[in-house]
């Protein structure tokens, strides 16, 4: 399989600020690929680099077969959607999505089958008379996309697609696109910083940060193994505890115990996730229920012992199953988190009970269940 | 009871200041009647400063038209050193007195001026002749329109132009297609004031024209003429032209604004649509 974008080696900068520190990436014909990272990391940069609106520094980025470094954006083969749309103002709904078509001095007859076509396809047939200040945001974004595709690119490139909308919008329009993408199999990139749109769309995620990508993969495979702490903290909340590892068992400084672990000993940072934490009522404690915030669906747990704070999170039915409340004493499990050590890899945490007795096992894994 | 006072003032001041000064153009312009109000402006003096008049405007406002489009494309789309000062300098027409204006001119292209004894040389005349009076209307007229043209060019900023050329589109195309019909409304309201202020000019043109009566007077100039040399209903006559000059601009301004309104709503700036910028 050869790959439809390959950024090799890639540096800008602005000034004295490095935007791009010696970036590579390859994407696959018809990947959907989320470039997610803070704003700042130079996602944006990358994305208007391989759209020709930018010139690398150093490096080289080939679309296909071609070099594109040397060619025009308009020899590229590439259709941008802007974060800000960008449709013309002067121009009606019909005359945006054909405007590609008319500067390439396509014919008359096939100027409009194809524009028809479009706006079937996002579904504004009636709106075509339109100018833009007339439509939705959700629409702007529609017309946006028809345009960009409609001299026939062989990647789309799409910055913040969904930033300008509100919630509502923003989630229907994900799944249209999801839905698009799928039917049309074209090559894709977009850019994000909310993890839940990139986790949710993409088939593959590229994590940047301060110039560079942080780690690649799938993401489930970047939620299971995240590659350092910055991804890790990223892609959600988590508890982070100070802890020693010896003899391949993790003990949080504070005293408690973790659970265990591959890898060296010494001293480390365990990151759990909330939800990774499971609660049950025990009248002997330790843990103690300080606070509980719920969300509706979701209620999150502030768990006490002595002066250490942990949250946890469950569903707003299993709390009231379990008959939690503020001031109930508990016990709680580690069902799984990851331990990073100074300098090296990260190990998943396992939960082993520090006593292996048979009945803690199996009350370990109802309370999981 | 404080609105309607307030209504009542604004009123009076208009009709005092605005309607009534108007209005004695036109009566003092007919006093002698139909026939003498035609037999002014048909002598044959005032028909050339009229002539002259149209064609310093017709040099004067094209060229300003295309310095406002090269202006507001330059600041809006680059930051160069001297951006800010070139923004300031276009101003400087407007807070220069025009007699200044001509003046300066005079110092530059006079005979004792600076460039003076060298254009003489050359035979080339620019004081006391035409080329002179349309280098000070366009001078006096040179911030209209890239005034009205470059707060628009910056406000919309360079996305259209970004994604015209990500959507294949060549430079030229790009001009024609894409800045040039997103301007138009603020080119055209430059271009109405500019030509209202060239035909209007007074000040400066006065300075460099020399003043021959029926050669290089323009028509603001004849009215000058003609009312120092008591022919008061002649003066009327010729300035009751300026005045519906201005009447005119502003009937055309409202009708093209009431004609094209959809448009115009729909290219205005979609603030609406621009959330804080993220990254």
């Amino acid at each position: 399989m050869t790959a439809d974008i390959a950024v090799s080696h890639v540096s800008r900068s602005f000034g004295a600020h490095k935007v791009l520190d010696d970036v590579s990436l390859t994407v696959a014909p018809g990947e959907l690929l989320a470039l997610l990272g803070p704003s700042g990391s130079g996602k944006t940069t990358l994305l208007r680099l391989i759209a020709g609106l930018d010139q690398p520094d150093s490096g080289r980025i080939t679309i296909g077969d071609i070099d594109a470094s040397s060619r025009k954006p308009k020899e590229r083969g590439v259709g941008f959607v802007f974060q800000h749309y960008a449709l013309f103002r002067h121009m009606s709904v019909f005359e945006n999505i054909a405007f590609p078509l008319r500067v390439r001095k396509a014919g008359k007859t096939e100027i409009r089958a194809r524009v028809v076509e479009l706006l079937r396809l996002i579904q504004l047939e009636a709106l075509a008379k339109r100018y833009p200040s007339q439509l939705s945001g959700g629409q702007r974004q529609r017309v946006a996309l028809a345009r960009a595709l409609a001299s026939q690119p062989r990647v789309l490139l799409l910055d913040e697609p969904f930033g300008a909308l509100d919630a509502v919008v923003r989630r229907d329009l994900r799944r249209w696109l999801h839905h698009l993408h799928r039917e049309m199999n074209i090559t894709t990139i977009f850019v994000t910083h909310d993890q839940e749109e990139a986790f949710e769309l993409a088939d593959r995620v590229v994590i940047m940060q301060q110039g560079r990508i942080s780690q690649q993969g799938t993401p489930m495979d970047i939620y299971r193994q995240p590659a350092n702490i910055f991804v890790h903290e990223f892609l959600g909340e988590s508890n982070r505890i100070a802890c020693h590892v010896v003899d391949l068992k993790v003990r949080a400084d504070a005293g408690y115990f973790l659970g265990q672990t591959d890898g060296a000993d010494g001293a480390a940072t365990a990151f759990v996730r909330p939800h990774q934490i499971a609660v049950r009522p025990s009248a002997s404690g330790p843990w103690r229920v300080a606070q509980i915030a719920s969300s509706g669906t979701h209620a999150r747990l502030t768990l006490a012992w002595q002066e250490t704070r942990l949250e946890s999170g469950m569903t707003a039915d299993a709390l009231l199953a379990a008959g939690l409340a503020v001031g109930t004493p508990v016990d709680i499990a580690f069902t799984g988190g990851a331990v990073f050590r100074e300098g090296g890899a990260p190990s998943a945490l396992q939960n082993q009970p520090e006593e292996k007795s048979v009945s803690d096992i199996g009350r370990t894994q109802l309370s999981v269940l | 009871m404080v609105r309607i006072l307030l209504i009542t003032t604004a009123l009076l001041v208009m009709v005092l200041f605005l309607v009534l000064p108007l209005l004695t153009v036109f009566i003092q312009a007919l006093s002698a009647g139909f026939g003498a109000y035609v037999a002014a402006i048909v002598d044959p003096n005032v028909t050339a400063a009229i002539g002259l008049t149209l064609l310093i405007a017709a040099i004067a406002v094209p060229a300003n038209l295309v310095f406002g489009i090269v202006a507001s494309w330059c600041i809006a789309r680059f930051r160069f050193p001297g951006r800010s000062v070139l923004l300031t300098l276009i101003d400087l027409p407007f807070s220069i007195s025009p007699v200044v204006a001509g003046l300066l001119e005079v110092l530059l292209f006079g005979l004792n001026g600076l460039l003076g004894p060298f254009l003489a040389a050359h035979g080339v005349q620019i004081i006391f002749a035409l080329p002179g009076m349309v280098l000070a209307t366009i001078f006096v007229t040179f911030p209209f329109v890239a005034r009205e043209v470059i707060p628009l060019a910056q406000e919309q900023g360079n996305d259209e132009e970004e994604a015209a050329v990500t959507l294949g589109a060549s430079g030229l195309q790009i001009f024609w297609r894409v800045s040039l019909p997103k301007i138009r409304w603020g080119l055209f309201y430059g271009v109405l004031l500019c030509n209202a202020r060239a035909m209007g000019e007074f000040g400066a043109v006065s300075v460099v024209s020399g003043k021959v009566f029926g050669s290089t007077d323009t028509l603001p100039l004849a009215v000058e003429s003609l009312y120092e040399s008591y022919e008061i209903q002649a003066a009327f006559a010729a300035a009751s032209l300026l005045a519906l000059l201005a009447l005119a601009t502003l009937v055309l301004k409202a009708a093209l604004e009431w004609w094209h309104r959809d448009e115009i709503a729909a290219s205005r700036p979609r603030t609406s649509a621009r959330p804080q910028k993220a990254a």
